[in-house]
């Protein structure tokens, strides 16, 4: 305990992380709460001190807009599809990267580059990796009609070349490089924490699984995954928080019109629909979004929460 | 199952690749292991005795030589075909599971014609757990028993599928001191009532000499001597077992043999025929020492310590090799309180030692 005389050293200390807390996450969510329950808030009556009818009508918009269930379904969709499948991934490959000796310190990094690399960037590589129209030019400088690399390699072995992203390609075509993109970039968090995991597991029990009989699938499911579960839980709720946010990922594939061109948002998703309703002056609006994004955010974790205290082995 | 080991080694390589240092951790180890018997591994730390007891359990290959369980050479087969229960030093029970989870978990993994129904297996966990006593447990974690009750467990998982040959690597050490010797008592009984060839590791020569029924003394890899306790203690091989057994530890002394008596310093202090005129390094047992007016050994007396039974009487004397001299005298006698004391020896707590080999001179 701190002697309560010198108390006041530790709020001097504390002082400065406090005030910017204060100013730029306490006072932004009461403002967001604020906001959300006046109709039709807009910034410029708000600074000329117009009043607001305080009431719930900015929910009652955002529910009814019509592409509000396209982005609710989007987003929820891009989780239940990606944690699993990221969450899964990283666990294989992180008892794989355990599992090796040599060069484990050299495919560690490499596992982890995409981690420090910018999602905006990554999404446009993919994007050009799954194009079906790119140009180039040729040797005579004239205009080549090229593919990506994913369709060379699909017309390598004899198949058709399949529109991943551009105007006209489907949605199932969409999500499909969505996800293997969500996947490609959620992994490398998840293996980092899964790997150290599974370093600090006490070489022991592998030991006494041994000398006991174990089978290898034994030991995976039932010591190497309980031992790992507070980790996976903190994998699972991180990445369920995560896929609620998503939205770079989509501006990188498909760029501003979070869809292939020409087209009107198909992909857009809940955070995607909060920066939609900012950029039209509609902060009420916005902050009822979030507000409702917040909520699900919360209720999906305790769920998550529920659920792993059952099966999580601290 | 009687155990044999034959010329068993192990090097490790070394860790830095350009020194080439390697590690011999068990050098041409050779010795039988009688059925049915409590086997203490003893030694000080890196003596490499853990190392042979892995290498018994099969969880590390041995770079030389043979492992045979009764007539069947194991030396290739995996540790799950062996055999053999193994209790870790920390005991290694899986933190997620109960106690009875833990217990059955061996017998869970019994594949083919091994599988056991349901209700045997229970049957067995709970017939381990009462052998060891903890079957008021069965349903707690790991984290919610004591040291001691963790020990237990560990020997009952250990003990569920009816090992041949229980190996036990520093049983008692992770226990506070009244625990261990409740603990050491324990595993003792378990063994008598199991009948399990059992061999345990330990650094502690107390703790092996207690309750072994024979003990193997073991430095840097290489057997010292193996032997019953009593037998090593009276008989030491060596100036290192000799110091290894026994607390008090043994006091020594630098000494000559001179025309068939022992000098320590001026001191004649004991007739040892046929041993021919050579220095050599003497041990005498603390309870080698007897109080006598005429006695030949001539101490200065530093230190009385009364423990009731006896007395514990700490002087010098300027052949010995430790800073005090410590022995263990009847409480009977008086100890004068002067600068002095005089002391008769006990030929058979009296071992001669090559001052350069280190190896026993008997006489």
């Amino acid at each position: 305990m701190v002697d309560s005389k010198k108390s006041w050293k530790a709020w001097l200390y504390l002082s400065p992380a406090i005030v910017l807390l204060l100013i730029f996450t306490v006072w932004p969510i009461f403002n967001t709460i604020r906001m959300a329950f006046l109709e039709n808030y807009n910034f410029y009556g708000g600074m000329n001190g117009v009043t607001f009818k305080f009431g719930l009508g900015n929910f009652m918009q955002v529910v009814t807009y019509k592409n509000f269930v396209t982005c609710l379904t989007n987003t929820l969709l891009l989780c239940v599809l990606t944690v699993p499948i990221s969450t899964l991934l990283a666990l294989v490959i992180a008892v794989c990267l355990n599992a090796i000796k040599p060069f484990q310190r050299l495919l560690q990094t490499i596992f982890f580059l995409p981690y420090v690399t910018n999602s905006i960037a990554i999404g446009m590589v993919f994007a050009a990796m799954f194009n079906m129209i790119g140009t180039a030019y040729g040797t005579q400088n004239e205009l080549i009609v090229t593919s990506g690399i994913i369709n060379n390699v699909i017309e390598f072995f004899g198949g058709d070349r399949i529109n991943w992203i551009n105007t006209g390609s489907t949605k199932l075509a969409n999500m499909i490089v969505l996800v293997i993109y969500i996947v490609w970039n959620a992994l490398p968090f998840k293996i980092l924490v899964l790997l150290g995991g599974l370093q600090s597991v006490n070489k022991q029990y592998y030991e006494a699984a041994k000398v006991d009989g174990t089978s290898r699938l034994r030991t995976f499911t039932r010591i190497t995954v309980p031992l790992l579960s507070p980790m996976i839980t903190y994998v699972v709720i991180t990445g369920f928080i995560g896929g609620f946010k998503e939205y770079s990922s989509i501006v990188g594939v498909f760029g501003d019109d979070m869809g292939p061109t020409g087209t009107n948002k198909p992909l857009n998703t809940m955070v995607g629909y909060i920066y939609d309703s900012l950029r039209n002056n509609l902060p009420g609006r916005a902050s009822a979004a979030a507000l409702i994004l917040f909520a699900i955010i919360f209720v999906v974790t305790m769920l998550n929460l529920y659920i792993s205290k059952k099966n999580t082995h601290y | 199952m009687k155990v044999v080991l034959q010329n068993l080694t192990k090097i490790f390589p070394s860790r830095n690749k350009k020194a080439n240092e390697e590690v011999i951790a068990v050098n041409d180890f050779t010795f039988e292991i009688p059925d049915g018997k409590l086997i203490g591994l003893l030694g000080p730390s890196g003596c490499g005795k853990s190392t042979t007891l892995y290498m018994i359990s099969g969880l590390q290959k041995p770079t030389g030589g043979r492992i045979f369980f009764g007539d069947d050479d194991v030396t290739e087969l995996s540790p799950e075909n062996r055999g053999i229960g193994l209790v870790f030093q920390n005991y290694a029970l899986y933190p997620h599971m109960t106690v009875k989870q833990n217990i059955l978990f061996p017998l869970q993994n019994l594949k083919g014609a091994d599988k056991m129904d349901k209700d045997v297996m229970l049957e067995r966990a709970y017939q381990a757990a009462k052998l060891v006593q903890i079957d008021e447990l069965m349903d707690r974690k790991p984290s919610e028993l004591s040291g001691g009750q963790q020990q237990r467990v560990a020997i009952a998982r250990a003990l569920v599928k009816m090992p041949k040959v229980l190996l036990l690597d520093e049983p008692l050490s992770n226990l506070d001191a009244r625990l261990r010797l409740q603990t050491r008592e324990e595993i003792r009984r378990i063994q008598k009532e199991t009948g399990i060839t059992t061999i345990f590791v330990t650094h502690d020569q107390e703790e092996a000499m207690s309750i072994s029924d024979m003990i193997v003394v073991m430095k840097l890899g290489v057997l010292q001597q193996i032997g019953k306790p009593q037998e090593v203690y009276d008989d030491p091989a060596n100036l290192f077992v000799a110091k290894f057994l026994g607390t008090p530890p043994i006091n020594v002394f630098a000494g000559e043999v001179k025309g068939g008596k022992l000098y320590l310093g001026e001191d004649a202090v004991l007739d040892v025929p046929g041993v021919d005129d050579r220095k050599v390094t003497v041990g005498i047992r603390p309870e080698g020492f007897v109080p006598a007016e005429n006695g030949a050994m001539v101490c200065n007396l530093s230190n009385v310590e009364v423990m009731g039974r006896d007395v514990s009487v700490v002087s010098t004397h300027p052949a010995s090799l430790n800073p005090q001299i410590r022995s263990i005298v009847d409480a009977d006698n008086k100890i004068a309180d002067a600068a002095t004391v005089r002391f008769a020896l006990k030929p058979h707590k009296v071992f001669l030692f090559d001052a350069e080999t280190e190896e026993r001179i008997r006489f």
